[in-house]
């Protein structure tokens, strides 16, 4: 099956050799940060985590978006995502590699991390997360291969298989919760002690995960000809809106609660990010950058007009997948550290090598979905044939 | 036969809850499963109390009308970093520090108070790791390279620590340090009686335990010259810390947590 990815156009080849150029870059970049230590980073003694774990956050939801399409598809018998099912299935192996890399790469000394398993502890959720993301991993790997592996020999699935992929549902949803529970059961950081994180990660996920998944299709539309269906475009958007109007109603929320009580711990960083706090507003123009994409997206995306227009839907997924990216990949991991335990605050951000890091871990994220996109697509093609 | 409480918790966890189960059986101690379970480890109603059974439970006690008396002291401070290896990179993001001075308003911060006595208003107290009875940053360690000792004391294993800093997210006080980058070049004077450490791995103010473990005080105690630090015994009710408590109007940083921090500090 694999061979399907290696024969390609000259602009397939041209593509990967670009990411392979970028992964190379970050990859130097890496072995820096390995020779100097996690100080060649903007992170510090008051903001112990920077890019890697936001990032890191930010991917687990597109990882977890793929049961948006798993769902319908397998348990209610939705013909219309057959096309797109196994492409939401690869994006979400995508995504948990780029998860563990942004783990790895944020490792202090990272030839130790079998430590995890050499002593498992079970209190801690850094051990649940990495067992739910090596497990849903697993998953994933073993449904796409078989599925598509039938699909090659033109034979139905074996039957085994399909208990498997339910058990990839609920799974889906656990990889998000425990990400979530990794940072909402420290009693030490207000900002994040928040029993709707996870439900708010969930449905930040639920609409990022699919917008890219709907970008990613407008793009192979233009390049292969692959067209994911109208009907199941449609109700890709319909998930999407549905979710985004949840995430913005969890903000909301987030905002009432920590204003209207007013208890100064909760509302400093609050205040820091979206207003600034004691002259330090790095963050503030993201924000309003995020909330505002945020607006748009809506706009868009609740008006059925705007939404079953081609461009417009286009656009506003974009819009939700930039917004989202900000607010959950960029802004709520860094500010649960600002202002620090002792009230200061001592800003973030991410140095040149940091950030090229994370832009090659995202360059190889699009180069393992380009390469298992152009297999699936091949297969079906010759299978049409 | 009784079940210590790490022993309990292993059986907990292995049910996946062990995280929530302490606080699951306080909060529901009229259920069978949580009658079982404190029965099981003798308890009352809060189980996070419990090692008060044990024989030793060490605290400090820091006398703080002693302290802010000598304006500008760092005695305790250079003792430990002089013992410690501890590295001085002069920046504040690479910094490393078990002991320091933060003013009373930021220590406290929990405890706004806008008219404060002269006699700590604006003034700089010493501040380290609390060493927890029930430490967040051991319960987040994914490889339980930060635990405690019996005595109470929150330890951490170099040796093992992964660098994944969760314990300094989830550390209420920020008391842990980590190793941006390798600190050996910039210890003034490496004292070769303890051990230097390497980049990319967490540490913290350990009391002293191999001080303690041969019946010494810890230094900043000894250092202190108004003698205002109290080190001892909490569960002996005739130890020194206890006599102190017992005349004093004492605080604790963030108890409101229920972290339940091990320094005292007398106002």
């Amino acid at each position: 099956m694999i061979e399907h990815a290696l024969r390609g156009g000259r602009g397939y080849w041209i593509w990967l050799t670009f990411l392979g150029a970028v992964i190379l870059v970050g990859l130097y970049f890496y072995f820096k940060q390995l020779n100097y230590g996690l100080g060649i980073t903007g992170m510090s003694r008051n903001v112990s985590w920077g890019l890697y774990i936001a990032q890191f956050t930010f991917m687990v939801g597109v990882a977890a978006s793929a049961v948006m399409v798993v769902l319908p598809y397998y348990l209610h018998n939705y013909k219309a995502f057959g096309k797109i099912t196994i492409l939401g299935e690869f994006l979400a192996i995508s995504a948990v590699v780029m998860c563990m890399l942004f783990v790895f790469v944020d490792l202090g000394q990272p030839f130790r991390i079998l430590n995890v398993f050499l002593y498992p502890t079970f209190h801690s959720m850094m051990f649940w997360d990495i067992v739910a993301l090596s497990g849903y991993l697993v998953l994933n790997v073993i449904i796409t291969r078989v599925t598509l592996g039938a699909e090659h020999k033109s034979i139905a699935p074996p039957k085994w298989i399909r208990p498997i992929i339910i058990l990839s549902i609920p799974w889906a949803i656990s990889i998000h919760t425990v990400t979530a529970f990794l940072i909402s059961g420290l009693g030490g950081r207000p900002f994040w002690l928040t029993a709707i994180m996870a439900p708010r990660f969930l449905a930040s996920a639920f609409s990022a995960g699919p917008a890219l998944l709907v970008v990613l299709c407008f793009v192979m539309k233009r390049i292969t000809g692959f067209d994911a269906g109208n009907e199941a475009l449609k109700k890709l958007g319909l998930i999407i809106t549905y979710a985004m109007c949840a995430n913005v109603f969890f903000i909301l929320m987030e905002f009432f609660t920590t204003f209207y009580a007013g208890i100064p711990e909760d509302v400093a960083h609050l205040q820091y990010l979206y207003f600034g706090l004691d002259g330090h507003a790095r963050l503030v123009p993201w924000m309003w950058t995020s909330a505002l994409l945020a607006i748009g997206s809506l706009v868009l995306l609740i008006n059925p007009q705007t939404r079953n227009n081609r461009r417009t839907f286009l656009i506003g997924c974009i819009m939700v997948f930039l917004s989202i990216w900000i607010d959950k990949g960029l802004g709520l991991v860094i500010t649960g550290f600002i202002p620090s335990p002792f009230g200061k605050v001592i800003q973030y951000w991410p140095t040149a090598p940091e950030a090229l890091i994370v832009v090659g871990i995202w360059a190889l994220g699009f180069l393992l979905i380009t390469m298992f996109y152009k297999m699936a697509l091949s297969i079906r093609e010759q299978v049409e044939a | 036969m009784s079940i210590s409480r790490r022993t309990l918790l292993k059986l907990v966890g292995a049910t996946a809850i062990g995280a929530t189960a302490e606080r699951f059986i306080s909060a529901h101690a009229d259920t069978s499963t949580a009658r079982i379970l404190s029965k099981a480890v003798g308890a009352g109603k809060r189980l996070s109390r419990k090692k008060t059974a044990q024989p030793v439970r060490l605290a400090m006690v820091l006398d703080l009308r002693k302290c802010v008396s000598q304006l500008g002291c760092t005695k305790c401070i250079e003792a430990c970093d002089k013992t410690h290896n501890i590295p001085d990179f002069g920046d504040s993001k690479d910094e490393v520090k078990w002991i320091w001075k933060e003013p009373y308003e930021n220590a406290f911060l929990d405890q706004e108070n806008f008219y404060l006595t002269d006699q700590f208003s604006n003034k700089k107290i010493p501040v380290f790791c609390n060493n927890c009875n029930d430490p967040p940053c051991v319960e987040v360690c994914p490889t339980q390279a930060t635990y405690q000792r019996t005595e109470g004391i929150v330890m951490m294993d170099w040796h093992r620590c992964i660098g994944c800093r969760y314990c300094m997210a989830a550390c209420p006080y920020g008391s842990r340090s980590f190793n941006w980058r390798d600190p050996r070049p910039f210890i003034n004077d490496i004292n070769p009686d303890y051990p230097t450490r390497m980049k990319g791995v967490v540490e913290k103010c350990t009391w002293c335990d191999e001080r303690v473990d041969q019946g010494l005080l810890p230094l900043c105690v000894e250092a202190c010259p108004v003698k205002a630090m109290t080190f001892g015994n909490l569960n002996d009710p005739n130890s020194d810390v206890r006599q102190l408590l017992k005349d004093n109007f004492s605080v604790r940083r963030k108890p409101g947590l229920g972290t339940s921090p091990e320094v005292y500090y007398l106002v």
